[in-house]
C-alpha cells in the first residue's frame, strides 16, 4: 500500500508530467498556429531528429563533437590536476603561476575563442584547446583544495613516522584530493561540451555547433532543437560515465551525495 | 637511572609565542619512565598534556631542556615511538589492514613480512574478522582498537596514547581499559597515556603524573602498585578510593572528576 504510494510517487508522476509536457507544447503549437520557423512541434523535432540521425549526418558530426568535448576534458583535467600538485608541493610556485591562472580564468573563454581559432586552425584542435582551457580551471582550484585539506591529525601520524613530502602526497594528499577532483571533474565535463560548441560557432565545418548554426541559417528550428536533444543526450551520457566512475574510485567516501556534486568555483 | 629510562624527560619547557603574547604551556618538566612501565599523565584543560605528546614524539621542539627517548635526543620524529590520538585517525580510503601497515610502508619495511603480524594484532585488539573491512563500517571503539594495533605494528618499544578512549561512551571505554591492560602485557610497551579521567588513570597506571593548569607543571607523581591484572572490580577496593581521593586531593577538587 505504503511501497506503492511511493511507487507511485517515483515511477508513474515523472513519466505523467512528461506526457503531459510534450503533449501540451504540441497542443499550444497547433491550437496557436505557432510558425515552425519560430518553435516547432515535439513531433517536428522527432521526425528531425530520426531523419538526421538515420538518414542525415548527425551521427559523424556529434562523433566529433564528443571528440572534442572528451579530449580537451581529458588534457584541460590532467594540466589542472598537474598544477595543483606542482603549485601545492612547492610553495613557491603558487606565488609565481597562481595569479596568471587567476588572469587567465577571469578572462571569458568565449573571447579567447575566435584567437585560438587563428593560432590553431578550424580542424579539432583549436576546439580541444578551448575545451582544455575551460575544463582546467574548476578541476585545478578543486584539487588544490583537497590536496591542501588534509586532517592534522592524519598529517601528524605521518610526520611521526618521518614520511617524506612524496610519502604524504602520496599516501595523504592524493587520496584525500580524490572527492574534490571528482566535484572538478562534475563541473569540467559540463563546460567542455559548452567549449566545443562554442569553438564550432567561432569556426569550423564539422560538429554539433556547426550543424546548429546551419540550421539557424535555413531556419530549420525543428533541426536545430534536434540538434539540442542529441547535445543533451551527450552531456547526460558523459555526466552518466563519469557518475559510474566517481562509484567506484570513491566507494569509502560517505560524506559526498549521491550526484557527487560538491563544487567550488 | 637517567640511562636506563624508556622515555627522559629534562627540566623541559615549552613557551608559544613571543613577547607580551608568550603563553608558557609546559614549565620545569622532569620525568623518567622505566621501560616497560605504564604512566599515566593527568590534568585539566589546557595544562599542557597535549603539548607534552608532541614534544615527545617529536612534532615540535620544546623551547627548554631536552628529552631523550632510549638513551637519545629527540631531534625530530622517531621510529621507535607508536602514537594512539583521540580520534582513530585512520584513513577512510584504506581497509582495516592497510591502515595498520600504513606505518610499515611510511618506514620503507618490507610490506609482506609484515602481513602476519598485522593479522596477529588484530586478532589481539580483538578485530580478526575486520581485516577487510573500511572504516566507516566500523564503530567508534573498534576504530580506535585499529589504531592501537597500528601503534603496535612497527614494534615501537614506546607508546604514546593522548585521550585515546575519551570520545568513546562509557561502557565501551571501560572494556576498552581491560583490553589496553591486556595488550600492554602482552606486548611489554612503555606506556605514556594522556586522560583526562582520573579513574581511568589510576586503573591502568603503574604511576600517575599529576599536573596543574597553565603552565603545565608536575604538582606529584602517585604510584599505584596494585597487582596486575586489574579487573573492573578492583575499582571497588578501598586502595582504590584512597588513589582517586590522592590525585583528585591534588588538582584541588577543582579538576575534572570521574
Amino acid at each position: 500500500m505504503n511501497a506503492s504510494i511511493v511507487w507511485m510517487r517515483r515511477q508513474i508522476l515523472p513519466f505523467l508530467f512528461f506526457v503531459f509536457f510534450i503533449g501540451g507544447w504540441e497542443f499550444l503549437i497547433w491550437a496557436l498556429a505557432v510558425e515552425s520557423f519560430l518553435v516547432p512541434s515535439p513531433s517536428a523535432v522527432m521526425r528531425a531528429l530520426f531523419r538526421g540521425v538515420f538518414a542525415g549526418n548527425f551521427m559523424s558530426h556529434a562523433w566529433v563533437t564528443a571528440i572534442q568535448a572528451l579530449g580537451g576534458f581529458l588534457l584541460g583535467s590532467a594540466m589542472g590536476i598537474a598544477i595543483a600538485v606542482l603549485v601545492v608541493t612547492f610553495p613557491v610556485m603558487e606565488r609565481i603561476i597562481y595569479p596568471y591562472i587567476v588572469a587567465l580564468q577571469t578572462v571569458p573563454k568565449v573571447a579567447i575563442a575566435p584567437l585560438i581559432v587563428v593560432w590553431f586552425g578550424f580542424g579539432m584542435e583549436s576546439k580541444i584547446i578551448i575545451v582544455a582551457l575551460v575544463s582546467l580551471f574548476p578541476v585545478l582550484v578543486n584539487v588544490m583544495a583537497g590536496l591542501k585539506a588534509v586532517d592534522q591529525d592524519r598529517l601528524d601520524l605521518l610526520v611521526s613516522l618521518s614520511a617524506t613530502r612524496w610519502q604524504i602526497l602520496r599516501y595523504l594528499r592524493f587520496p584525500n584530493a580524490l572527492p574534490f577532483l571528482f566535484a572538478g571533474l562534475n563541473t569540467a565535463i559540463v563546460f567542455a561540451i559548452i567549449g566545443a560548441i562554442v569553438g564550432e560557432f567561432v569556426g569550423s565545418n564539422r560538429g554539433i555547433g556547426f550543424l546548429i548554426l546551419q540550421a539557424n541559417f535555413s531556419l530549420d528550428i525543428a533541426g536545430a532543437f534536434a540538434l539540442f536533444v542529441v547535445l543533451s543526450i551527450m552531456g547526460v551520457s558523459f555526466h552518466t560515465a563519469l557518475q559510474a566512475i566517481q562509484r567506484r574510485v570513491l566507494f569509502w567516501n560517505k560524506t559526498i551525495d549521491v550526484d557527487g556534486n560538491r563544487p567550488r568555483q | 637511572m637517567a640511562d636506563a629510562a624508556a622515555v627522559s624527560i629534562r627540566d623541559v619547557g615549552m613557551t608559544y609565542g613571543e613577547g607580551a603574547q608568550a603563553v608558557e604551556a609546559l614549565s620545569e618538566i622532569s620525568l623518567d619512565v622505566m621501560p616497560g612501565e605504564f604512566l599515566a599523565v593527568v590534568g585539566p584543560s589546557g595544562c599542557g598534556k597535549s603539548t607534552l605528546l608532541r614534544l615527545v614524539t617529536g612534532l615540535r621542539r620544546p623551547t627548554r631542556g631536552g628529552i631523550f627517548l632510549q638513551g637519545l635526543p629527540v631531534e625530530g620524529p622517531r621510529s621507535d615511538v607508536g602514537i594512539v590520538f583521540q580520534s582513530p585517525v585512520l584513513y577512510p580510503w584504506r581497509n582495516i589492514l592497510e591502515n595498520v601497515l600504513l606505518p610499515i610502508q611510511i618506514l620503507n619495511l618490507p610490506v609482506r613480512r609484515y602481513q602476519d603480524r598485522a593479522h596477529a594484532l588484530l586478532e589481539l585488539v580483538g578485530l580478526g574478522g575486520f581485516a577487510k573491512h573500511y572504516p566507516s563500517e566500523l564503530s567508534g571503539g573498534m576504530q580506535q582498537r585499529a589504531a592501537i594495533a597500528r601503534a603496535l605494528v612497527h614494534d615501537a618499544p614506546i607508546l604514546i596514547m593522548d585521550e585515546p578512549f575519551g570520545a568513546l561512551d562509557a561502557m565501551t571505554r571501560e572494556a576498552m581499559n581491560l583490553e589496553l591492560q591486556r595488550i600492554w602485557q602482552a606486548q611489554q610497551k612503555t606506556v605514556i597515556f594522556i586522560t583526562h579521567s582520573i579513574a581511568e588513570a589510576v586503573f591502568l597506571a603503574d604511576r600517575i603524573v599529576v599536573m596543574s593548569p597553565r603552565p603545565g607543571r608536575i604538582l606529584d607523581i602517585i604510584a599505584n602498585p596494585m597487582p596486575r591484572l586489574r579487573n573492573l572490580d578492583d575499582m571497588l577496593l578501598p586502595e582504590f578510593g584512597e588513589k582517586l581521593r590522592q590525585v583528585r586531593g591534588l588538582l584541588g577538587g577543582k579538576g575534572p572528576s570521574l
